[in-house]
């Protein structure tokens, strides 16, 4: 009984945080304020809540927050690691005898959810010498083409990436 | 002072731009001196995205600098609307060049070997 009604505000919290996030997104897009517009925009929130709330809100409040405010750090340090990659790329392209030396690789990781995985797959595209080719959800086996000895060892050896991850998403 | 101060917005938004174009000249050139298809793709893959973010950053505070001052809202929206595109570039573009990839690997183009020549 008690874990039923639970469940129950569990669903109109879903709900109603997907309804803000929704109409807060129309507002800020459309920005128009009269009655019409946000009537409208009203609506299309509270039948998109309905439909699709079990996509945004999929875990307990408390978890899901402290999940976004690690992610919110971690893309910071990814920023900083994009630039890097950036930098590394141009001077691989505009020396005159090209450094490169590509090569693929295959890596296991502990990671198994979707946006765990999704994430890792996405960082170590955009950091610096490296692009996922092939995933294994199942045994978290990640297959990479990396452009230079260097950062194939950043992935296999040191694995400070796969870490922080692992950290982001609580799959240790 | 509030000269010094556009002036310094605009110097900003000129570095932020030639920074943007300089990622995307390097893209480019990648793509015409990398030897096969998935070292090309790195170039693409990382620069465009950068490169794009960039450019896009220094509209944004153009944009602010220029239009906002007692502008309507929804035109004061717009670089709102600029931060969706950048986060939405964060996200296409890795995956993206990630499915090129993996198509390019299942189809069996072979990967080029430091010594190959090029193709």
């Amino acid at each position: 009984m008690g874990e039923k009604s639970s469940a129950k505000s569990g669903k109109g919290f879903g709900i109603f945080v997907t309804f803000c996030a929704m109409f807060l997104f129309w507002l800020l897009l459309s920005g128009i304020l009269d009655v019409l517009h946000v009537g409208a925009g009203i609506i299309c929130s509270l039948i998109i809540a309905f439909v699709s709330y079990d996509l945004l809100v999929t875990q307990k409040w408390d978890k899901m927050l402290r999940k976004s405010g690690r992610f919110i750090i971690y893309v910071v340090w990814e920023l900083w690691q994009i630039l890097l990659a950036n930098f590394d790329v141009a001077y691989r392209v505009l020396h005159p005898k090209m450094p490169i030396d590509p090569s693929i690789i295959e890596f296991d990781t502990s990671l198994r959810s979707d946006l765990a995985i999704v994430t890792l797959a996405n960082s170590i595209t955009l950091t610096p010498g490296t692009i996922t080719i092939n995933i294994d959800q199942e045994k978290g086996r990640f297959q990479v083409h990396s452009i230079a000895q260097k950062p194939a060892d950043a992935l296999l050896v040191d694995k400070t990436m796969q870490e922080k991850v692992a950290k982001v998403f609580m799959e240790e | 002072m509030v000269e010094l101060i556009v002036t310094i917005l605009l110097v900003v938004v000129v570095l932020f731009l030639a920074a943007g174009v300089f990622f995307m000249l390097a893209g480019a050139i990648g793509l015409l001196r990398l030897p096969d298809f998935y070292t090309r793709l790195h170039a693409t893959g990382k620069c465009d995205t950068l490169g794009e973010v960039l450019i896009i950053f220094g509209l944004l505070l153009y944009h602010i600098y220029y239009y906002s001052p007692g502008a309507e809202l929804s035109v004061q929206l717009v670089p709102v609307k600029l931060l969706f595109l950048i986060c939405f570039i964060f996200f296409a573009n890795p995956t993206a060049t990630h499915a090129i990839m993996k198509a390019a690997y299942n189809t069996g183009v072979k990967p080029w070997k430091k010594g190959d020549r090029r193709m």
